[in-house]
């Protein structure tokens, strides 16, 4: 297969939108989150969307095939919450390996049947990591500041048992996303280092996205923009964005910034829009595509796509309107 | 266009710290040290890190730029102490904002260091000195922790003492960083040793030579590299005497930063200017420190018999009470910014008999201090539970001053050569506010006008539910600047509308602001502005008010500001008109086929406990405050974010703690003295369905029909058009609830509070009882549930669920998205009792008073959930019109906000 950083010299890459709003689309019930396997679990597991890859493979499958269709380059395995840490909610704390190949095998074949389709325009596939329901650097005592509810260790190995079902799942990149606790990341990319190292694998290209949650330009966890990409640029990623919280036009300021001062690729995956009173979201795919085309022309990003609300359409609609655009060109690192 | 980026160190706490060429020296604060600091190690030892964490905050004060943290102590678990202090740092955003060093000559506990920081460490520090195989290992886990290294000159053989030696050690860890680990050279730090000189051995005299030169020779050889180092032990002959210490750190500094030193681990509050030293001391230092001048230790004799002449000045600061010492003008603006009223009547009466008038005090020292609160709320940097504080300090001070000022004006007045100053007359800008007719919400008002008033201008506040009459009267006799409109139900956006055009009519020319939960810039633009040209303005929240009113009262930028906005609104405007017609709705006919699909056949209504109505009167207060969702008390203070996350956040973080403290020590306060009296009806009625969208029910033998409101939004395929009037049982024998719940006698308390001069705690204690009011409105639905109603008798949810609606059945409020329509209310309260029972009053725009009041009907059936009917045609508002016997003119009045 092409080397994804040549392709990224070329052209704009689209990562895909959103899994949770298109399996919502399906009004799954428990029965059929638990399929045959967990007709008998002993906790409800509707909202459990990971479990889908087991239970439900072809959804998962036709659901990437949606978004490779619209034109999707890079799609996202359906693992935010495949570890044994966020899977604890559902007690399938032992499934986290299983997930993770799973979800891995449902997005690597439908990649690989579009990428056999037209070999020109080879598609990849992201394992997803996400930021976990627990977190390093914060407190969830409000009376105690210095507690944690995890400890490093713990989180390193989730991540680690979750890289290895990734790669044996086979990924071709792994992408570590929503952070808002930038010491959770620091976890992950420990992980990810450990597990290439020890295992003597050649490491995967490591795609790192951060979430701003609001106005004030910093993360959850109190970091600016330059603080979060110093804090993990040590990754040596393929590319650093932003995904998640914003919508395309309020994440505009920081992903301007963003590409200023990261020395690999730009990568920026927005909301379909904020929410709206019902938590809906309802930006159109045009109005988002909009948006993003702006951000292309000014030569800001290297890779786009959606996250929460976002649709195939709106995949589609940003993918068409990219393509007339230059991909941003790297900065030369001096020495 | 290509940029570029350089191999700069670039580290980072909550904020980014780049050590560029032309960076000064970096100063790291070195007193977070058990073995350097007594008292640091005291208070980590027995436990006190809540002090120890101001040690941290004071050495950021004075400057430091990296902490360096050290938890080195026979008698400590390194280990734990350096977690714990390091998790609690975290969360203090003042210090998290700069880099941690994380110092220990034990791995683990630097290994403990980096699990608890998210930010780019460094980590002092590893060496070669138990060889090469342990230097790669540990510098393999700095690397993958993205931290950069400080490297000891130190090897199998020992600790460099002389140039060559710490060049060769450098040069040799360098390699191997860079070329086996694949480190980054900018990442790396050396640290060639800095030893005691001056120690009366001779062979100790060229140590910091040494150093220097070895320096010059690293930063040569290796130029990406930066060097260290800790600058204290040069001096260390010298304890016990600061004056001499200082000026020897200060010396060789100078010289070792222009050998190209980058950093240096110093008590960042203790360095003095190179050129402020004495010239005799500094000659003796410089002697000492170059070795010259120094045979048989002449140069250390000199430096020892001076420093036994001078006595070491003491330099402890007591932070905390020195702005006591200050000008009385200082001390004023210090308790303006730090909202301290402690001081506040002493200070004002002295700089009252400092100033010729009691009101060049205000005009004076108070207004400057307001300003500097002005300037820091509008950087960012001081948050508006501050801003109220500052505005209590101010009003209290003022209190002292007023009747002086009538004094002096009676004065005036009997005094009949003197000539009407008329200077004085003309005070500041003066502003209106309002809350308009019908409706009864002022926390975001009043809050407003604390801050406006904070930053010079007259509020005129007129209080709630004012007449368009009694607002443009006032407006014109007062000759306002500006007038300010507020209203958070949705009829009152009408009743702006109908005050903007007054405004046009009565030719009034001054602008018009517009805010409030129910307003925005949409509505504004397209409903508003249109009706009154001299310029309409909408108001996020009180911290643009300042800005806005600051560039409207400045004739200067009032035109372009108007002028912005104006062609902005019209831009919204066209934009509305455009996607107005993309928004595509369906026939009403259509919608009310496309219901909610419900399992009817395998659902019984249950019934309630008890038919009619039921009252309680002095509920439990406590009770109701464990259902409090305080979220939204902190948006009501512009405080934004997830609670309890907001406590630690890193920018308000501080701020939101002191606010929730001050919250609970008032709640308490209510509780424990009765200050509120909870009541609340509930009633149960049978229902049937008697079309697609009306309930009937019979109340005192009469007929009540409910009617609801249809989402007409064109759906996805499989997606309902919903309405309330799905969840009611088709064809058979159904019940539905409704209830009131209302927080009274609040107004002697506000009143209280008011003639303490006392904003902050008034609008506390508004904003709590409107949380008591929903969490009592919680309660009580919980209480149906399970209890009353009992439906839902095994539910066991916390109170987290609680407020994110996990619970079965739901409680929407006539005029809120599911069934907007104000109106309802009146058959809501009609079947509860009225007034009588409810001690609500419904205004005539249908809001309740006292306001903090909540009131909704009850669904049971376990599919209903709360959606929004959006936007309705016509044929659906006449159907409704005739449906509930109300004229069509009254009905689109009524139901504007979702006509299209």
């Amino acid at each position: 297969m092409m080397d994804i950083k040549e392709i990224l010299k070329e052209r704009i890459l689209i990562i895909d939108g959103a899994m949770g709003t298109m399996i919502q689309r399906h009004h799954l019930e428990e029965k059929d989150y638990r399929g045959k396997r967990f007709a008998n679990w002993h906790k409800d597991v509707k909202g459990n969307n990971d479990l889908l890859s087991i239970t439900q493979p072809a959804l998962i499958t036709a659901i990437h095939k949606e978004y490779l269709e619209a034109g999707a380059d890079i799609i996202e395995t359906n693992t935010f919450s495949s570890t044994v840490i966020a899977q604890a909610d559902y007690d399938m704390q032992e499934l986290a390996y299983e997930l993770n190949v799973a979800s891995a095998k449902c997005a690597r074949e439908a990649a690989d049947e579009y990428t056999n389709k037209n070999p020109a325009k080879p598609r990849f596939v992201a394992g997803a990591i996400g930021p976990l329901n627990k977190t390093l650097s914060l407190s969830p005592d409000v009376n105690n500041p210095g507690y944690r509810a995890v400890t490093f260790d713990e989180v390193v190995a989730a991540y680690e048992e979750q890289v290895k079902g990734l790669v044996d799942g086979g990924v071709d990149i792994l992408l570590i996303e929503t952070i808002f606790d930038t010491l959770n990341a620091k976890a992950a990319i420990f992980a990810i280092k450990n597990f290439f190292r020890i295992n003597n694998i050649k490491e995967l290209p490591i795609m790192i996205s951060g979430t701003i949650t609001d106005a004030s330009g910093r993360t959850l966890s109190g970091q600016t923009l330059e603080a979060f990409y110093i804090s993990l640029i040590h990754a040596n990623p393929l590319s650093i964005g932003l995904n998640c919280a914003l919508g395309a036009s309020e994440m505009r300021p920081h992903i301007e910034e963003l590409s200023a001062i990261a020395k690999c690729f730009t990568s920026a995956y927005p909301n379909a829009g904020l929410p709206n009173a019902f938590g809906e979201y309802d930006e159109q795919p045009h109005e988002t595509a909009h948006i993003v085309e702006e951000w292309a022309k000014e030569g800001f990003v290297n890779i786009v796509g959606g996250c929460c609300g976002t649709t195939p359409d709106h995949i589609k609609h940003i993918a068409e309107e990219v393509k007339k655009y230059k991909p941003r060109t790297l900065p030369t690192v001096s020495n | 266009m290509n940029k570029t980026i350089h191999p700069y160190l670039r580290l980072s706490g909550l904020e980014p710290l780049i050590v560029r060429p032309e960076t000064n020296f970096v100063n790291i604060g070195e007193r977070t040290n058990v073995t350097g600091s007594k008292k640091f190690a005291r208070l980590i030892r027995e436990g006190l890190y809540e002090e120890a964490l101001s040690v941290a905050r004071q050495q950021v004060e004075n400057g430091a730029q990296v902490l360096d943290i050290n938890m080195d102590d026979a008698l400590l678990d390194g280990v734990m102490a350096m977690n714990v202090f390091l998790n609690l740092l975290q969360a203090e955003p003042d210090i998290a904002k700069i880099p941690i060093m994380i110092d220990s000559s034990k791995f683990e506990i630097i290994e403990a260091g980096l699990k608890c920081v998210q930010g780019k460490c460094i980590v002092n520090s590893i060496s070669l000195k138990e060889g090469e195989a342990k230097f790669i290992e540990q510098a393999i886990i700095c690397k993958n922790f993205g931290a950069a290294v400080i490297v000891m000159a130190f090897d199998e053989v020992g600790q460099a003492d002389t140039q060559k030696r710490k060049v060769e050690i450098c040069q040799r860890a360098y390699k191997i960083l860079v070329e086996q680990v694949g480190f980054n050279p900018e990442e790396i730090i050396f640290d060639p040793n800095i030893f005691a000189i001056a120690t009366g051995i001779e062979e100790h005299n060229n140590y910091a030579v040494d150093f220097i030169a070895a320096t010059r020779e690293i930063k040569k050889s290796m130029p990406l590299t930066k060097v260290s180092g800790g600058v204290s032990n040069v001096s260390f002959s010298f304890r016990g005497n600061d004056h001499v210490r200082e000026a020897i750190h200060s010396v060789f500094l100078f010289h070792a930063i222009n050998a190209g030193m980058d950093m240096g681990i110093v008590n960042a509050g203790q360095l003095v200017i190179y050129d402020d030293i004495e010239p005799t001391l500094k000659q003796l230092c410089e002697d000492v420190i170059l070795n010259i001048n120094n045979d048989d230790n002449s140069a250390t004799e000199k430096l020892i018999s001076f420093s036994e002449t001078v006595k070491a000045k003491g330099k402890e600061t007591l932070k905390d009470e020195t702005w006591r010492n200050e000008s009385v003008e200082k001390r004023i603006h210090h308790a303006l910014i730090h909202g301290i009223t402690e001081h506040i009547d002493i200070d004002t009466e002295e700089a009252r008999q400092k100033y010729p008038k009691p009101l060049d005090v205000i005009e004076g020292p108070l207004m400057d201090g307001m300003n500097i609160v002005g300037d820091l709320f509008g950087a960012g940097k001081m948050f508006l539970p501050q801003v109220v504080k500052s505005a209590r300090v101010m009003k209290k001070a003022v209190a002292v001053l007023t009747p002086f000022i009538e004094l002096e004006k009676e004065e005036r007045r009997n005094n009949k050569s003197t000539a009407l100053d008329s200077t004085e007359e003309k005070g500041p800008a003066k502003i209106l506010l309002a809350t308009v007719k019908g409706d009864v919400h002022d926390i975001g008002k009043n809050i407003v006008g604390v801050v406006l008033g904070c930053n010079g201008y007259e509020i005129i506040d007129l209080g709630v539910m004012v007449s368009a009459d009694k607002i443009l009267s006032e407006a014109i006799k007062h000759n306002v600047d500006i007038i300010g409109l507020s209203g958070l139900i949705t009829p009152s956006l009408d009743e702006m509308v109908h005050i903007a055009k007054e405004m046009t009519r009565l030719k009034i020319n001054k602008p018009l602001l517009i805010g409030g939960a129910t307003t925005s810039r949409m509505h504004t633009a397209v409903k508003i502005a249109p009706e009154y040209e001299n310029g309409v303005v909408h108001v996020l929240d009180a911290s643009r008010s300042v800005t806005i009113a600051g560039s409207l009262l400045n004739p200067e930028t009032k035109k372009t500001v108007l002028k912005d906005i104006k062609s902005e609104y019209d831009q919204l405007k066209i934009d509305f008109g455009n996607k107005k017609s993309a928004k595509q709705l369906l026939p009403f006919k259509e919608a009310q086929k496309n219901q909610v699909v419900i399992d009817w056949k395998n659902y019984t209504p249950v019934a309630p406990t008890f038919f009619g109505t039921k009252k309680f009167e002095n509920y439990n207060l406590a009770e109701i405050a464990e259902y409090i969702d305080w979220q939204p008390f902190f948006i009501a203070w512009e405080m934004h974010g997830k609670f309890p996350a907001i406590l630690t956040d890193s920018i308000i973080g501080t701020e939101a703690t002191k606010l929730y403290e001050d919250a609970n020590r008032l709640l308490n306060q209510i509780i424990n003295e009765n200050w509120l009296n909870a009541k609340s009806v509930i009633g149960f009625w049978e229902t049937i369905k008697i079309a697609p969208d009306t309930v009937e029910l019979n109340f005192n033998s009469e007929n009540i029909r409910l009617e609801f409101l249809r989402q007409q939004i064109k759906k996805a395929a499989g997606q309902p058009n919903f309405s309330l009037a799905d969840y009611i049982h088709p064809t058979e024998k159904d019940f539905i609830g409704a209830f009131s719940v209302t927080i009274d006698g609040i107004e002697k308390h506000i009143q209280n509070f008011e003639k303490n001069l006392d904003d902050y705690n008034k609008i506390i204690l508004q904003a709590l009882a409107d949380r008591l009011a929903e969490a009592f409105a919680e309660l009580m639905h919980k209480k149906v549930r399970t209890e009353y109603w009992g439906y839902e008798k095994n539910e066991h949810l916390t109170n987290e669920e609680l407020i994110s609606e996990n619970y079965k059945g739901i409680r929407p409020a006539p005029g809120y998205p599911a069934c907007p329509d104000h109106t309802e209310k009146y058959k809501l309260f009609n079947l509860l009792g009225g007034k009588e029972a409810t001690g609500i009053t419904l205004t005539e725009s249908l809001a309740m008073y006292p306001a903090s009041s909540v009131c909704g009907w009850y669904f049971a059936q376990p599919e209903s959930k709360y959606f929004g009917v959006g936007k309705i045609d016509q044929d659906q508002l006449i159907d409704y019109a005739n449906r509930k016997g109300m004229n069509q003119e009254d009905a689109t009045k009524w139901l504007s906000p979702i006509l299209e």
